[in-house]
């Protein structure tokens, strides 16, 4: 006992000599700083901010690092935040439970924009809402609206909602073009509105190539405009059934794979490696070729879902005074979705197919294609 | 299995009895399980200093004074006393008494909000404890209260006319029941196939959880009309939890119903007979067979109890705590959980109950040393698995803390003895020579 002890005194005290050895700071700081990110950052410009604002965030269970929805709110929550110059506060949920303490818990930190991710959220989001009229709410990814009249439950909470079936048209235009087999194919995590929204819109986009161009391509995974028929994983997580999922797809002869939801595009990616063939894969939310540098040789594109930018917009227009609580549904037209850049397969895409994606966004913006899913008409 | 069997018993199966080593793993278990609150505590106190140096280290203040150290210590030193007090005054604010709020109200709501909390907790402990006295180990916790959740929920959205009352009773009998049926499935594969009770939970908690799932992504079955999310219609009224001290507080009638399971589980594992062929069970299967006990119908009875208890959890959920409809997720990792404030508690229904407190609380805190001090919730969770570490170690934390190490304290007892017998007899031979 008193032998490791020793041993382990000797450790720390190396530990803290090599460690150590640090000049001081020239300027006298106060050492007190017990919340680092807690000092109002200097940088505090314009002036014209709300006094006292204080935006917050709180995630459900994927945390703020699950490379999706919770991240991209986060990022742009902090990004308004330093635009701001003002602190902000953030927590995660664990279990189904926490939502409720968890935005009480930012309440009581003087929060005055909570910004809640998620549909799983809407209900507790709803219940401070009303209990708060005098504080923001932003909704991401859900209308807040449990009383199904078509608005949200309080008139202080603001929505914001992604109508990315328009992107995912767009990417399953290109895909339909870009194929050589004739064959795509997708599938999801879970059976969610905002994931199948995306595989409705990729499926729209390569029936529409195909009366087009008088062409066949097929899809797989989603094979009926209503994709909740089609494959999923069942979850979230990057894991040998997600792997599975990609491989029985790829096996039908796809040369273009669109996965959603989440990290699963890692089991993607793996499956399409260990299959040996060219496969070109489509992101999802971020651009991938710049969020993941492992995937740049295979990402033909991806379907952004721009919610850093929208929540960062719309915290600091709260920011400066002008909350709008009316719902904000991002679309092609005022660029809340979009594909993202070809970069590696630039050169691959031959210039008529992009010239026709670049017009087919035009028709989309004009009204001229339609695109369904369950927001175009809300 | 016929009643004069013991009988047949031969000589050499008689000896195999008395002599037969304990497997290893079988004693680590009930070393693990014998700790006593001595061994809890120490656990504890060790957990909260791992945690610290944890938040210590997370906390950039801190690492920027640790850098110019010898230069300035006092810097460091202050900024660990900072990062040290913001992290546990904001436990104790989230948790107990949260001293900065503006009203009585909000300064009371965080203590009222851990009770809400344990609620679920303690009688999850109490059903992983149950089946820790009986030998077994029920990690199936995740699955009973998902069917708990199934059975409560279905009859709480399917019966919306029941009267005020009535309807909560019958959710939560309904509920008890699923907890109870999923439970005894995992005991009867183990008595009757031999299936080891830890494989067969851990499989039936994926069976429930794609069986509720599959429920919840089908309009018709469970999932809320007119929303295609993979989430139930809000709980109605009449069978939510009363809520006890009103409307703003989460506190609900749960609370009380997990004081009665103590309260129940005290009578059942101290008072009555079937308590007793449970601990008979556990402390040596073939001695309790011997003796007459049908071990196999013991073993499906305690799943069927412990299933019950975790149900109670499962149905305080729905009916209480996620009210507003509940997804796949609605036990919280309340089944595993539990199995840690069993282990805290000593499988003892009293130390359950202060286990369950304590955990409740740390869940209670989390959302405000978050909010308030940046602190990772991970850091909690961190602290609850250190504690389940340090009392898998018994023996670590009596050598840290001095306390008398079982295997001296018999050999004092013996020594102790033999002395007074020597004593005994040299006091005879004294009064023979007299």
């Amino acid at each position: 006992m008193k032998r490791t002890m020793k041993f382990a005194a000797v450790v720390a005290a190396a530990a803290l000599l090599f460690g150590a050895c640090g000049a001081a700071p020239e300027t006298t700081t106060n050492g007190a700083g017990a919340t680092d990110t807690a000092s109002p950052d200097a940088t505090a410009d314009q002036g014209d901010t709300v006094e006292n604002f204080l935006p917050c965030i709180v995630s459900d269970q994927g945390g703020f690092d699950d490379r999706s929805f919770n991240q991209l709110s986060y990022e742009g929550l902090l990004a308004a935040a330093k635009e701001l110059g003002t602190e902000h506060r953030e927590v995660q949920s664990s279990a189904q439970g926490d939502f409720a303490p968890n935005i009480a818990a930012l309440v009581d930190q003087n929060c005055t924009l909570i910004t809640a991710v998620g549909f799983q959220l809407a209900a507790a989001t709803a219940e401070s809402a009303t209990a708060n009229p005098d504080l923001e709410y932003l909704m991401i990814d859900d209308m807040a609206d449990t009383t199904g009249d078509g608005k949200p439950d309080a008139p202080n909470i603001k929505p914001l909602l992604y109508d990315t079936a328009q992107a995912a048209f767009l990417a399953g235009y290109l895909s339909a073009g870009f194929s050589t087999a004739g064959k795509v194919g997708t599938f999801g995590g879970m059976n969610f509105p905002t994931v199948t929204i995306f595989m409705d819109g990729f499926y729209q986009g390569v029936r529409y190539y195909n009366t087009e161009n008088d062409a066949n391509v097929q899809v797989v995974g989603c094979t009926s405009e209503d994709c909740t028929e089609g494959s999923f994983t069942g979850g979230f997580e990057a894991n040998e059934t997600a792997k599975t999922t990609a491989r029985n797809i790829i096996d039908q002869g796809v040369d273009v794979l669109l996965p959603v939801g989440g990290p699963i595009y890692q089991s993607a990616l793996a499956a399409i490696k260990d299959s040996g063939r060219d496969i070109a894969l489509i992101g999802v939310d971020a651009d991938l070729f710049e969020t993941d540098p492992t995937t740049q040789d295979y990402v033909l594109t991806s379907i952004r879902k721009k919610m850093d930018v929208s929540v960062e917009e719309t915290v600091v227009a709260a920011g400066r005074g002008n909350f709008d609580p009316t719902p904000y549904i991002g679309t092609l037209e005022n660029n809340g979705v979009d594909i993202a850049p070809f970069h590696n397969f630039e050169d691959k895409i031959d210039q008529d197919l992009r010239d026709k994606v670049e017009h087919l966004r035009q028709e989309i913006i004009d009204g001229n294609v339609k695109v369904t899913s369950y927001l175009a008409d809300s | 299995m016929s009643t004069n069997e013991p009988l047949a018993i031969s000589e050499s199966q008689q000896m195999n009895l008395d002599t037969e080593p304990e497997g290893r793993w079988k004693g680590a278990f009930r070393e693990m399980l014998a700790g006593g609150p001595g061994v809890a505590i120490g656990a504890l106190i060790l957990a909260f200093l791992v945690g610290s140096i944890m938040i210590a280290f997370t906390n950039a203040a801190v690492r920027e004074a640790a850098s110019y150290f010898f230069a300035r210590p006092q810097d460091f030193f202050s900024a660990l006393g900072s990062a040290m007090g913001g992290a546990y005054s904001s436990l104790i604010r989230g948790s107990i008494f949260n001293w900065e709020a503006p009203t009585f109200q909000r300064m009371i709501s965080p203590l009222l909000l851990t009770l809400h909390n344990s609620g679920p907790l303690i009688c999850a402990g109490l059903g992983v404890a149950v089946t820790f006295k009986a030998g077994l180990f029920n990690i199936g916790g995740r699955g009973q209260m998902l069917m708990a959740a199934v059975f409560a929920g279905w009859l709480a959205f399917g019966l919306p006319n029941l009267p005020v009352g009535i309807h909560l009773i019958v959710c939560i009998l309904g509920g008890i029941l699923g907890g109870a049926l999923w439970g005894a499935l995992a005991g009867f594969l183990n008595a009757k196939t031999g299936a080891h009770e830890v494989i067969a939970t851990i499989m039936l908690n994926y069976v429930a959880l794609y069986l509720l799932q599959y429920l919840l992504a089908t309009p018709g079955l469970m999932q809320n009309p007119g929303s295609s999310n993979p989430i139930t219609p809000a709980t109605p009224m009449s069978a939510q939890l009363p809520r006890l001290f009103g409307r703003q507080f989460p506190l609900n009638a749960g609370f009380l119903i997990a004081l009665l399971a103590v309260a129940f589980c005290w009578w059942l594992l101290n008072r009555s007979s079937l308590g007793f062929a449970f601990k008979a069970v556990g402390e040596n299967k073939r001695a309790a067979k011997v003796a007459g006990i049908n071990t196999d119908r013991m073993t499906i009875t305690v799943f069927a109890i412990s299933g019950a208890l975790l149900a109670l959890a499962g149905a305080m959920q729905v009916l209480g705590t996620v009210t507003t409809g509940f997804t796949d997720g609605i036990d919280g990792g309340i089944g595993f959980d539990g199995i840690t404030v069993a282990l805290l508690g000593g499988s003892q229904p009293v130390g359950v109950l202060f286990a369950g407190l304590l955990f409740g609380a740390f869940k209670a805190g989390g959302s405000m040393m978050q909010a308030g001090q940046m602190i990772p919730i991970e850091i909690v969770s961190v602290i609850q698995s250190l504690i389940v570490l340090f009392i898998a170690a018994p023996p670590l934390v009596r050598a840290i803390f001095h306390l008398p190490q079982p295997s001296q304290v018999a050999a004092a007892k013996k020594a102790a003895a033999k002395a007074a017998k020597a004593e005994a007899k040299a006091a005879a031979k004294k009064e023979v020579s007299a």
